[in-house]
């Protein structure tokens, strides 16, 4: 008894140094580890790279691009909520031909995946150097964001379709939360093809200013997003884990390494970083280096052991 | 594209210098020494609900000892957090952020309109620093005075007060009629019905302004396009008529934009 316990205690004290893998594989598509950035909040990484490493992410999620440039809503465009903000920023975005001439060179100079968040024809990008497309049918801010067919299961099938049908590269379906049972929503993209679902985008809010009397955003009603919003998410992604066999990327107020395990555990493959990186832009890189941490803990040799292990 | 920072920086001291108004000097170690008049810092809150960081210009920045001085007003509770905190507190900081004022628009022999309104005023102390030539600095005020004595010292300071306790009443505009003033260049900072009005007055005149303008901000650094202002022609990196006030800006030049 007593060795037994003495080689248990050597195994502790050399978990330190214990060899670990974070990769996960979405779609085909294998990631170094299961961080990314939320869409919207990164733009094409250019800015943050100045504090954050790219080659360290699993993938950069992409700000929405259309086919042409959109100059988005008036601002104000954002306002901060208690533990999270609200956002209506209208999609502005430069367009497909700006994209695809400058963001996507530059994200080829690093070791990480991309992931286009496309609200605009698909076949733009089939020959472009890139790992997969994220399909916005759920933003809450433009009409043309297509939040009203995202909420709407029937809809959702037949834009899935349509869009796999078009696409060269796996597709991800990103849902709203603005429904009533999101599994409708998630088991009609899989109906329709999908090979991946992202969850959650904002949620619509609304936030008043008794000083001016008016709405605090110039579109009245935003997204709500940052860590207020978690538990909605976590609930979110684990209903949906058990409605569908598509990997998930969960989202909604991830903002240290115990936040993302959260998601993974309740059935995410990958997760991604969104509001957090306005308040701390290394917050991607302090994700993984913590959930690394956590894995040498509590011996956790390999990522995927942790998917969806809370039923 | 000059090198940002993000920080623990250091409260030297923190005073009440108005109503509502506070300075705060802050030991950085590499901000104050690449910070340029106009810049920006984004100051984070240590509370949790407050996820945002509070985009405060940069007062003065002294490039040899790595002090850097902020001086804000407390408008919300993420402002009213920061006017608590003491010497020796940490504070996170991230910048300094944003284009600043172009200093060589300026030289010697040449004429400048340092144009300051409330809590617009500032900038205008570090730029009256470093600019050249010589600095006619126009200040407009509710009533209150606060950093007059520090621009003294480097301009000659014209006062508006809107109730007429101090200088000339009206803002400062008005100051500028009354002293029947001109310049080669103006730079301002302040209120947006403030900065519209300099803008048709200096474009009337055939003056070079630059405007140093406000919005919302998110992220401070360029990604997430909440702090956009209107431009005249389509922009480079938007490709729409958008250009971001944390990354372009905050200082355009007023035929660039519409205020």
């Amino acid at each position: 008894m007593m060795l037994n316990g003495e080689s248990k205690m050597q195994t502790r004290k050399a978990s330190g140094y214990m060899e670990i893998s974070t990769k996960v594989t979405i779609a085909g598509v294998e990631l170094k580890n299961p961080v990314m950035t939320a869409s919207g909040t990164f733009g094409s990484g250019m800015e943050y790279s100045e504090f954050v490493d790219l080659n360290r992410l699993g993938a950069v999620v992409t700000k929405g691009v259309a086919n042409v440039p959109w100059p988005g809503n008036p601002t104000p465009r954002i306002a901060e909520t208690c533990g999270g903000m609200m956002n209506a920023i209208g999609l502005q975005n430069p367009g497909i031909d700006t994209f695809v001439r400058r963001d996507l060179p530059f994200l080829q100079n690093y070791d990480t995946k991309v992931i286009v968040n496309v609200c605009g024809k698909v076949e733009r990008l089939a020959e472009e150097p890139v790992d997969l497309l994220e399909i916005n049918i759920s933003c809450p801010n433009v009409k043309e964001g297509g939040i009203a067919f995202g909420q709407n299961p029937k809809a959702v099938e037949t834009i899935t379709a349509e869009i796999k049908k078009r696409a060269k590269q796996p597709v991800i379906m990103k849902l709203s939360p603005n429904v009533t049972d999101i599994t409708e929503t998630a088991r009609a993209a899989e109906a329709g093809g999908a090979d991946a679902l992202s969850l959650i985008n904002t949620l619509t809010g609304m936030k008043i200013d008794v000083h001016r009397r008016t709405f605090a955003l110039a579109n009245k009603t935003g997204g709500v997003s940052g860590p207020a919003i978690k538990p909605i998410a976590v609930r979110m992604v684990y209903q949906t884990a058990q409605a569908v066999s598509l990997p998930i990327i969960g989202m909604g107020g991830i903002a240290c390494a115990q936040d993302a395990l959260e998601f993974i555990l309740a059935g995410a493959t990958a997760v991604s970083v969104g509001t957090a990186n306005f308040h701390n832009p290394m917050t991607t890189l302090e994700v993984i280096e913590g959930i690394e941490d956590y894995m040498r803990r509590y011996q956790v040799s390999d990522i995927r052991e942790l998917i969806g292990c809370v039923k | 594209m000059s090198e940002k920072y993000k920080e623990t920086a250091q409260i030297i001291k923190q005073e009440k210098i108005g109503t509502g108004i506070y300075s705060m000097w802050l030991q950085t170690q590499k901000i104050a020494g690449a910070a340029r008049p106009g810049q920006f810092i984004s100051v984070y809150s240590k509370d949790g609900s407050r996820l945002l960081p509070r985009p405060i210009s940069i007062c003065e920045a002294n490039a040899e000892n790595g002090q850097l001085r902020i001086v804000y007003r407390v408008a919300g509770k993420g402002t009213e957090e920061f006017s608590r905190y003491e010497q020796d507190d940490a504070l996170d900081i991230l910048g300094p952020l944003g284009n600043g004022f172009p200093l060589e628009r300026m030289e010697e022999g040449k004429k400048a309109f340092l144009i300051g309104g409330g809590i617009g005023i500032p900038p205008m102390v570090q730029l009256s620093r470093e600019l050249k030539g010589e600095k006619q600095i126009v200040l407009g005020y509710r009533d209150e005075l606060f950093l007059t004595e520090d621009l003294k010292r480097s301009g000659t300071v014209f006062i508006a007060t809107e109730d007429g306790s101090c200088g000339t009443r009206g803002n400062v505009l008005d100051a500028i009629r009354e002293h029947a003033l001109t310049a080669d260049v103006i730079y301002a900072c302040g209120p947006t019905p403030m900065l519209r009005a300099l803008k048709a007055w200096a474009e009337e005149k055939q003056i070079e302004c630059w405007l140093s303008m406000e919005e919302k901000m998110a992220c401070g650094i360029g990604a997430c396009l909440a702090c956009v202002c209107r431009s005249k022609e389509v922009d480079e990196h938007s490709q729409v008529k958008n250009k971001r006030v944390c990354k372009e800006g905050p200082v355009f030049l007023s035929t660039e934009i519409e205020v």
